[in-house]
């Protein structure tokens, strides 16, 4: 059997968690139709009917259910435990997560425990004797082949791997509730008070439709007046790249990449940003990019649907002030 | 604890991956002769709340790495920054899969703690920017039977406890557990300082512990790393400087995005 720890939100399972299940219906595929069973832990973010049924749609065979005070708050020992005690009670071969920061954490308590490799951020799978994944290192720059020959084999998922899709014929989706036990070691790091996040600053820029995007080549903090300009006759907002926050152009919360916000408008014109791979992971999902750049080999430049060549301080005034001129009458 | 705190915080000499990476013939690592090396900014957060913990406890922060001999010039960054002694487990790290490395790290823990130098708080890396195994710090954490926190941006020691802020589903999520512990640190919860001249003239006399590995490594599991294959460009070249201003703003029109 296949196990997959899945996460929730208000909606059921997480997306990543569902593309995790997907991934797993293509290894049972492989390995002749190996049954799919999910884990939850802890008092999911909806209904446990809801996520069941869909749970099931997803071609999932039992889902089972840790409930108790030992997971009232996350800690990733504990959860371990409550995967591993499920693992050991339903004997299967493969457990796998979504590659969240719980994901990860979870599933590399669980190898630490059972003293087998885990293998992070896998992308696809390439034989199953010995059993063998590519995953991505080096901030997805690279990809790894590695073997994971131990049973259980662990590993996480990437996100946007695969797509999220629906089983064509669904899973049994019985529950099976449980009160596994957990150890006293394993309740030590817990959480044990959570705020909900601070007004989140870069909400304005995760829902525009239309984001001007602006690197090192903006030139220095006095350098985004046009840009701004740009940004308010396309009523969109301001993203940047790491190198302008790093450097205190513009304040964090308006980075886009691996570690400031993922994206997707309609348009993203990616000024003077060269599109290093940390950059491209935040950007990758604007339905149309529109590079303005002076080297016409930079990465963004290959990358984009449209490319603009030269000087952004000359292009972008110039677009300005081409639609204002088209719109006054 | 009876002794001053001693933070222990643990770093990987990595090839800079910010522009292009070329691998290198054998297929097994990154190669960093022509992008050079550095700390993941993972680890330099590491560092800074290293020793911004141990300077509010009055106590000291080590380093530690595994790695080739020039791994040296990481540490003494690290020393250049405020940390006080270092310890240098000389190997090829591309032959040691996570396991082996928290093995290793656990050794060393261990060891200084039988010499009186006993590690309260071990700080890594949350991922290694190369590798990006996820998992060093909690099986350093496993070997030694310690807490393990993940992920932490904001770290603080008070009564015997770390206390540390994450950044999680539920919004920013607090721990606090009892020391010894081990705590993985996320980017993003402090600005690492500059080294100072003074402070890279003290680093420079840090008198280096250098010792081999304690065991065999068992190894990384990997067959080979490749590049992902490139993408073909089709990019659209609308023109050159600003006489491509119309047939941008013709683009815009056609996509509805110019605001009326
Ligand atoms: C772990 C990790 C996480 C990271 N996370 C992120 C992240 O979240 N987001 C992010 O952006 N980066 C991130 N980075 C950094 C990333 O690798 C790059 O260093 C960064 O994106 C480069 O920013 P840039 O394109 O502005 O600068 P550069 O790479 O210096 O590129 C500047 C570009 O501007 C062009 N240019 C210069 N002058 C002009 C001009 N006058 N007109 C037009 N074009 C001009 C140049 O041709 C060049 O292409 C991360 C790196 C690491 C290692």
């Amino acid at each position: 059997m296949i196990l997959v720890l899945v996460e929730t939100d208000a909606t059921g399972a997480v997306e990543v968690s569902r593309e995790t299940l997907t991934f797993a219906r293509d290894l049972s595929a492989a390995g002749g139709g190996v049954p799919i069973d999910a884990v939850v832990v802890g008092a999911p973010a909806c209904p446990v009917a809801e996520l069941v049924a869909q749970l099931a749609t997803y071609g999932v065979r039992q889902v089972h259910h840790a409930t108790g005070d030992a997971f009232s708050a996350y800690g990733g020992a504990s959860w371990a435990s409550a995967v591993q005690t499920v693992r050991e009670a339903a004997g299967s071969v493969v457990v796998t997560a979504a590659g969240t920061p719980r994901g990860m954490e979870v599933l590399a308590h669980l190898a630490a425990r059972l003293g087998v490799a885990m293998a992070a951020n896998v992308v696809a799978f390439d034989g199953l004797a010995p059993f063998t994944v590519t995953r991505q290192v080096v901030g997805g720059a690279a990809l790894e082949d590695m073997v994971l020959g131990e049973r259980p084999a662990i590993f996480t998922v990437a996100g946007h791997a695969v797509e999220a899709s629906p089983a064509p014929t669904s899973g049994e989706g019985r529950l099976v509730t449980s009160a596994p036990e957990v150890a006293a070691a394993d309740l030590v790091a817990r959480v044990v008070s959570a705020e909900p996040a601070q007004e989140d600053l870069s909400g304005g820029l995760k829902s525009a439709r239309v984001v001007v995007g602006a690197g090192r080549g903006a030139g220095s903090a006095d350098g985004f007046g046009d840009l701004l300009e740009l940004v308010d006759l396309l009523d969109g907002a301001l993203g940047v790249s790491r190198v302008v926050t790093s450097l205190g152009w513009r304040p964090h919360h308006e980075q886009v990449g691996q570690t400031g916000s993922r994206i997707s408008p309609d348009l993203y014109v990616a000024c003077g940003i060269s599109g290093a791979i940390q950059h491209w992971a935040g950007c990758a999902s604007a339905k149309t990019i529109v590079a303005i750049n002076t080297d016409p080999d930079a990465p963004m430049v290959a990358k984009a649907h449209y490319a603009v060549i030269g000087d952004l301080h000359e292009i972008v005034p110039a677009i300005n002030e081409e639609i204002r001129r088209r719109r006054s009458p | 604890m009876s002794q001053a705190l001693d933070v222990l915080v643990c770093v990987k000499r990595v090839v800079d991956s910010t522009g292009e990476v070329v691998l290198t013939e054998d297929e097994q690592s990154v190669d960093g002769r022509y992008a050079g090396f550095t700390l993941s900014n993972h680890e330099e957060c590491a560092i800074e709340l290293a020793v911004q913990v141990a300077g509010a406890a009055g106590g000291s922060a080590s380093v530690l790495t595994l790695g080739e001999p020039e791994a040296v010039d990481q540490l003494r960054s690290a020393l250049a920054v405020g940390c006080t002694a270092a310890t240098h487990v000389e190997a090829d790290p591309g032959a040691f899969g996570p396991a082996d490395v928290a093995r290793e790290i656990a050794l060393v823990v261990r060891d200084h703690e039988s010499a009186g130098r006993p590690h309260d708080l071990v700080l890594l890396g949350n991922d290694a920017a190369d590798t990006g195994d996820f998992q060093v710090g909690i099986r350093l954490a496993h070997e030694l039977g310690r807490p393990v926190v993940n992920g932490a941006a904001t770290i603080a020691v008070e009564d015997g406890h770390v206390v540390a802020g994450v950044k999680g589903p539920e919004g920013r999520e607090t721990y606090r557990v009892p020391l010894p512990a081990v705590v993985t640190v996320l980017e993003g919860g402090v600005e690492p300082r500059y080294p100072t001249v003074p402070g890279r003239m003290k680093a420079k006399k840090v008198e280096i512990e250098s010792r081999p590995p304690g065991t065999d490594p068992v190894g990384p599991n990997r067959r080979r790393l490749r590049l992902p294959p490139p993408q073909p460009s089709e990019v659209q070249v609308l023109g050159k400087g600003a006489d491509a201003a119309p047939a941008v703003v013709d683009l815009f029109e056609r996509l509805g995005v110019v605001a009326r």
